[in-house]
């Protein structure tokens, strides 16, 4: 392993971040406070307890994982479409590293980022509720594999995506429609029978569901289940970015 | 000529892009450490595709490329790791610092940080003054030469230069060549594409020519530039007139359109061609030197592709 060239790309991911950090952490932060102020406490005061917690407490994990997905498929896959789009690529595609050593370097910068909103997201709830969390450690392990998982996710975006449009069509036409069917909102024991079982193949559902799970310790799908379908979401992002650097698809002629 | 003498061998490599043309046909190569190599050849004639290969950018269709014993797919970390690349247009970032930009580089290819080395190739380039610059900020030239140092940050034994002087002005360009010449005494070996037959003629040490796809030639400078340093006089006599026996030993060939064509190098021939012309007392009507273009050469190069 290169790790020096994998330090570098890290370290020049996080640098770029630097420059707008500001841009990228206010704009998450408006937007959860504003669906505290009008689920949590506008309408979820209506709203009786979920799951034995008030409904703006439940909806917090969801909020979260709502952001954290977001950011960490916009983030890697503006990381890795950016070079190709300026055309400095042509030094990664050069250079003696593997593609492993890319991914590592630019999903791990994109999932710290993530990680980091994500943290942010979780002190503002923490401004407006009191957050207990029944499995802290848990809580955070399951945060860094969704902002990794999802950052694998917007790499293969970031190297499919041919322009700008593309680019941001799939969080805005699949992320944001799994999220507020994978459960954010409402435990998916609320939902009609059928609609649970397409709710299964949406894998936002698990991560959510286990989100969920760390903060009180009850979860809507069972947990073993949960983590072995994360896992083969991962190792189905892996596969297609190990193909598509294999194949040099839309990176190398 | 050595084996330990070649640090690149490229061997029947061939490329058809997946929606495009043949654009590499079955090019053989081997090039000496430490020369100078000009690549020259018309737009789309595959220069470009050549080197991409080379440096990892573009997969062969066929064939194989040994860099300093290693070859470039089983054992491309330590064949990449020999190379800087210079690509063809400008594909920078446009809001990273110079000296960022070089730094990154140089980590990228595996290589521990080194500010001293780093200080002295920017000076060389003259970017130290414009090391905190953000590279959108500079002009055109200078952007080139963050290409440049940005392939020179690793140290490379071998640097390839995609038509470095493309739109850089007179002085720019003589810098470059000075830039060139001292990697050369450090014993970098490097191969350059040009349109320029001065440029080739001023750096390198072999000319290559590709044209659509093949590569033409490969001769030592010297000699090429003999052939194409060649010119023509072309002379129209006047009407019906022949030549006159007396200028019988210039051998002069006549052409299509009745004109005659004297191929000459040297200007004392000239001379005394034209005082034969002279006391022959033929009526010369008109009278033209041209020198061959280097699309001429091309042409008949191509022609005779099989022989070269
Ligand atoms: N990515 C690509 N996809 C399809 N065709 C390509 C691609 N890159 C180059 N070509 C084609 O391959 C041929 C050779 O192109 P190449 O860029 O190697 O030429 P070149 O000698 O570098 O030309 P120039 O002097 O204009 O830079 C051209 O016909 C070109 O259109
Ligand atoms: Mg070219």
């Amino acid at each position: 392993m290169n790790w020096l060239a994998v330090w570098t790309i890290y370290r020049h991911e996080m640098m770029r971040a630097l420059r707008t950090m500001l841009q990228s952490l206010i704009s998450p932060v408006i937007t959860t406070s504003l669906y505290f102020v009008v689920f949590g406490t506008a309408i979820g005061s209506r709203i009786e307890q979920v799951e034995g917690v008030s409904y703006a407490t439940f909806i917090v994990p969801g909020l979260v994982m709502l952001t954290v997905l977001v950011q960490a498929v916009n983030n890697a896959s503006f990381g890795i479409f950016f070079p190709k789009f300026v055309g400095s690529i042509y030094e990664l595609l050069s250079a003696p590293v593997s593609y492993l050593e890319i991914v590592i370097g630019f999903v791990g910068a994109a999932a710290t980022k993530s990680f980091i909103v994500g943290s942010v997201i979780l002190i503002t709830a923490s401004v407006f509720l009191e957050l207990h969390v029944a499995h802290p450690v848990m809580m955070f392990v399951m945060l860094a594999v969704t902002c990794v998982v999802f950052s694998l996710f917007g790499f293969i975006i970031g190297i499919w995506a041919r322009n700008f449009e593309q680019l941001q069509l799939v969080p805005l036409l699949i992320i944001t429609p799994l999220v507020f069917l994978g459960g954010s909102f409402y435990s998916i024991s609320m939902l009609p029978p059928a609609w649970q079982t397409v709710t299964f193949f949406n894998p936002v559902v698990y991560l959510i569901s286990t989100y969920r799970w760390t903060f009180f310790g009850e979860a809507d799908v069972s947990l073993p289940f949960a983590l072995a379908m994360i896992g083969l979401f991962a190792a189905v992002c892996l596969t297609v970015i190990w193909r598509m650097f294999r194949t040099g698809y839309r990176i190398r002629a | 000529m050595d084996d330990t003498d070649i640090i690149l061998s490229v061997d029947g490599v061939a490329k058809t892009y997946a929606d495009g043309p043949k654009a590499l046909d079955s090019v053989s190569l081997s090039i000496r450490r430490g020369e100078i190599l000009a690549l020259l050849g018309p737009n789309g004639a595959g220069k470009t595709t050549l080197i991409s290969i080379i440096c990892g950018l573009v997969s062969p269709s066929a064939g194989s490329v040994i860099v300093d014993g290693h070859d470039i797919v089983s054992d491309y970390r330590a064949a990449r790791a020999a190379i800087g690349l210079v690509p063809q247009e400008v594909q920078l970032e446009p809001f990273e610092k110079v000296l960022d930009a070089a730094r990154f580089s140089r980590g990228l290819f595996g290589k521990a940080r080194d500010d001293a080395y780093l200080q002295r190739m920017l000076t060389a380039l003259s970017l130290w003054d414009k090391r905190r610059s953000e590279v959108k900020a500079l002009s055109g030239g200078m952007k080139r030469r963050v290409l440049i140092a940005k392939a020179l940050a690793h140290e490379p034994r071998i640097l390839f230069l995609d038509e470095p002087t493309a739109g850089v002005d007179v002085e720019l360009r003589k810098d470059m060549w000075a830039v060139v010449e001292e990697l050369r005494s450090n014993g970098v070996t490097i191969i350059l594409t040009t349109h320029y037959i001065e440029e080739a003629e001023a750096i390198a040490d072999r000319v290559g020519i590709i044209s659509g796809g093949r590569l033409v030639l490969v001769e030592e400078k010297g000699s090429l530039m003999r052939r194409l340093g060649r010119r023509e006089l072309v002379l129209t006599l006047g009407d019906g007139e022949d030549l006159p026996p007396a200028l019988a030993r210039h051998g002069l060939s006549r052409s299509a359109d009745g004109t005659f064509v004297y191929t000459f190098t040297e200007e004392g021939s000239l001379a005394a061609l034209l005082a034969d012309l002279a006391a022959a007392g033929v009526t010369v009507r008109d009278l033209e030197t041209r020198r061959r273009s280097l699309e001429d050469i091309f042409v008949e190069l191509v022609k005779n592709g099989a022989d070269a």
